[in-house]
């Protein structure tokens, strides 16, 4: 295994040289361009990239032009876990053979996908990755929403959030399912290393991706990504939005190793009401009339239910 | 680079990153790379803009939050200083600014058109009715 690199305070992070460039076509203020940024710039190692079809993809891609400074494929919507997966099982298999150009350096494999990617249309392909147990990093850019087609619901979509196919009105308070949860998923998956990040934490987040690269096996992260557009907020505020949904704990910031052991990383010193993160987007903004109120109170229930869960499984540590 | 519609597409055409030699990319800094003419690197998005952040280096501590969270690799930062904004790549968002901890900020938004020697000059004193922020190198 390759060295871990050094990254002891934000000034020592701030002398990476970015793999991923300008000029791409992602919103003002996406965050999925954030994140991005912390996981590449978490290791030196080489890295082999796939994304799957959504907003980084296609705007990182545009030809004639490429913003990925590394090895980097697409393939359709559902497989780039199977892409990163292939190209993975072929570079152990030439490891195998002594058939490696440069059998010192060892690359990274991971794949990027949106929600959509991820927890709908190529969840098949992501699990028959982890069941085989392919040494790569599977990174989910979770805005909760299909983005990138102009903002239909997907199984990422918390309830009562108001997308394009589930929009809120007279009668509908939007999306009336809750969010899939797709991390015990991948932690029953018996995964080495399951995380929830959030790019506004960076510090945290750059730990888990290095612990992540560092395990042997398949890892899923899942990242909290902002989206100006579709959640609907003015660009500056990516961060101090993200700052909302990890301190009121929508997004609470936690590991699971093995399929077993959960570690909560981010306590937050002051919790604040879900309410003020809410308040804080566009896609919520019918909640706050008298007809759908009644919804804030059960959005905190579910929240402070979860929170106690977790808090549970730490202390009994299972 | 010349600019081809959908049907200009080249079947089998090969787009590389970089011009030449590229081991160690990982440890180059962006000014010493050979990158090609379909990196997007080489492309900008200043007209994307309305607004752009200017930065006033009096008040910076290099705290390096928004070298971090910039979208668009855009704060540019040599040897744990932040020496400056690439207009090619910045976007506009605002982030930057957003997340500069000092008092005043060290970088703020102005109008795209507006000289930095005037921006400046007229940069806001020291708000002192403010409790004093403390940057912290979380
Ligand atoms: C099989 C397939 N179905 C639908 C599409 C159309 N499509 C392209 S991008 C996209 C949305 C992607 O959403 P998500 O994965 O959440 O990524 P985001 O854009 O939100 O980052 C859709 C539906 C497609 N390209 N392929
Ligand atoms: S729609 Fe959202 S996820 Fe897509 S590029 Fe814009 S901000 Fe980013
Ligand atoms: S305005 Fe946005 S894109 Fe431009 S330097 Fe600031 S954070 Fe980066
Ligand atoms: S956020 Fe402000 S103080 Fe910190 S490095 Fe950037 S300009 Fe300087
Ligand atoms: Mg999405």
């Amino acid at each position: 295994m390759s060295e871990i690199k050094k990254i002891k305070n934000l000034k020592e992070f701030s002398t990476s040289a970015d793999r991923f460039e300008g000029a791409n076509l992602l919103c003002p203020g996406c965050a999925h361009s954030i994140i991005v940024r912390e996981v590449l710039n978490a290791t030196n190692d080489d890295l082999i990239l796939a994304a799957s079809t959504g907003c980084l993809e296609v705007c990182t891609a545009v030809y004639p032009y490429t913003s990925w400074d590394a090895s980097w494929i697409h393939i359709g919507f559902e497989n780039g876990s199977s892409a990163v997966a292939g190209a993975e099982a072929m570079y152990k298999a030439l490891k195998n053979k002594g058939r490696l150009k440069q059998p010192d350096r060892t690359p990274k494999f991971v794949a990027f996908g949106g929600d959509g990617a991820t927890y709908d249309i190529g969840f098949q392909w992501i699990s028959g990755c982890f069941e085989r147990g392919h040494n790569m990093m599977y990174v989910c850019l979770d805005n909760e929403v299909y983005a990138n087609t102009g903002g239909q619901r997907s199984s990422s979509t918390p309830i009562g959030s108001s997308t394009t196919t589930a929009p809120a009105g007279r009668v509908s308070y939007g999306e009336k399912m809750m969010k899939k949860d797709m991390m015990a998923i991948m932690a029953a998956h018996g995964a080495p290393y399951v995380a929830q990040v959030a790019p506004n934490k960076w510090k945290d987040m750059v730990a888990k991706i290095q612990k992540g690269f560092a395990a042997e096996g398949p890892v899923y992260i899942n990242a909290m990504s902002a989206c100006t557009t579709e959640w609907k907020f003015a660009p500056e505020d990516t961060i101090a939005i993200s700052d909302l949904a990890v301190d009121s704990l929508v997004f609470p910031l936690y590991e699971i190793i093995n399929g077993e052991k959960l570690n909560i990383t981010y306590r937050p010193k002051n919790i604040i009401p879900v309410r003020d993160y809410l308040g804080a987007q566009g896609r919520f903004k019918h909640l706050f009339t008298k007809q759908y109120e009644y919804l804030i109170d059960e959005w905190q229930k579910n929240v402070d239910k979860k929170w106690d869960y977790l808090q549970r499984r730490e202390e009994a540590s299972v | 680079m010349e600019k081809k519609g959908w049907d200009g597409f080249e079947i089998g055409a090969m787009l590389r990153s970089f011009d030449g030699a590229t081991r160690d990319i990982a440890t180059t800094l962006p000014e010493d790379r050979p990158y090609s003419q379909s990196n997007s690197f080489t492309a900008s998005v200043a007209d994307w803009r309305i607004e752009k952040p200017l930065f006033n280096k009096d008040y910076c501590i290099d705290c390096q939050f928004c070298w971090v969270y910039c979208p668009d690799m855009s704060i540019i930062s040599r040897d744990k200083k932040m020496v400056g904004i690439d207009f090619d790549h910045c976007k506009g968002c605002g982030i930057c600014v957003e997340v500069c901890p000092t008092n005043p900020k060290s970088l703020l938004m102005f109008a795209e058109q507006q000289d930095e020697e005037s921006a400046i000059a007229e940069w806001p004193k020291k708000d002192t009715s403010k409790a004093k922020e403390e940057a912290k190198d979380e």
